[in-house]
């Protein structure tokens, strides 16, 4: 009964990857680095408030500490991330022209991984750091 | 049938311009405006990281931007958005787990949305202020 609606050819369902190309995987990383950022974003707040007033090598010494060194590379890579798999929905939601569309997504993701890689040599440049 | 009156000019569907949102949606696109707000916000968290790297001098310029009322203004904003985005992507976890999908459910969860962003974003700025002071 089931078959007999289904218009999609058996390569196709074997595949699973839908109109999107790609499947759930966009959204199933969407949604797994969000559940990893709920625990990361509690850490990252109480950590800035923890670090305000302090001098330069406070925040230094407190960046030198392995466990915050680790937690702040994660915090960067999966929040970077996240912004640029949800900055993509929105700018293939609200951008009509399939040129300027392409175009926007390709230079968010562009800057995304700069800002994290930036971010993440940053760390550990004061983790290793003198 | 030329005398036949004319059907009045109704809108055909909800439109933005003359349909009342409902709460629901408002917070959804806020949902989404907080997320852009927070990508833009990652720029002030990588220079303050940056700076740190960089050097006494460049950690004193980012420092006395972030302190002065501008970057104030932009912490302020990033600290009620990420609140705001945290506690309403777990409820969109559940809504993707098909779960609170009734109306009530989803009345109950727009008001714990709208509260806990006032209270934790409030809650951080007056235990900052009050533990720096």
């Amino acid at each position: 009964m089931f078959e007999a609606h289904n218009l999609r050819t058996p390569l196709g369902r074997a595949r699973g990857l839908g109109s999107a190309k790609d499947g759930l995987h966009h959204w199933w990383i969407q949604r797994l680095t969000a559940l990893a950022l709920i625990p990361l974003t509690v850490w990252f707040v109480a950590s800035i408030v923890g670090l305000v007033g302090g001098s330069y090598d406070d925040v230094r010494l407190w960046l030198k500490g392995p466990v915050n060194a680790t937690v702040m590379v994660l915090f960067l890579g999966v929040a970077l991330h996240h912004a640029h798999l949800g900055v993509q929905v929105v700018l293939e939601d609200y951008v009509a022209s399939h040129g300027l569309r392409v175009a926007s997504v390709i230079i968010v993701k562009f800057i995304c991984y700069g800002l994290a890689a930036l971010g993440i040599v940053s760390t550990l440049v004061v983790t290793f750091g003198a | 049938m030329s005398n036949a009156a004319k059907p009045a000019a109704r809108p055909l569907s909800p439109h933005l311009q003359v349909y009342r949102l409902p709460l629901a949606a408002w917070l959804s696109i806020t949902h989404r405006i907080t997320g852009i707000g927070l990508a833009i916000g990652t720029v002030l968290l990588v220079y303050w990281l940056a700076s740190a790297a960089f050097g006494p001098a460049a950690y004193a310029t980012a420092s006395a931007f972030l302190g002065s009322p501008i970057g104030l203004f932009f912490l302020a904003g990033f600290s009620a958005a990420l609140f705001y985005h945290l506690c309403n992507g777990i409820r969109h976890l559940f809504w993707d787990m098909g779960k609170n999908f009734e109306i009530k459910q989803t009345t109950v969860a727009n008001w714990i949305v709208l509260l806990g962003t006032v209270v934790l974003t409030a809650g951080t700025w007056a235990f900052t202020l009050l533990g720096r002071g």
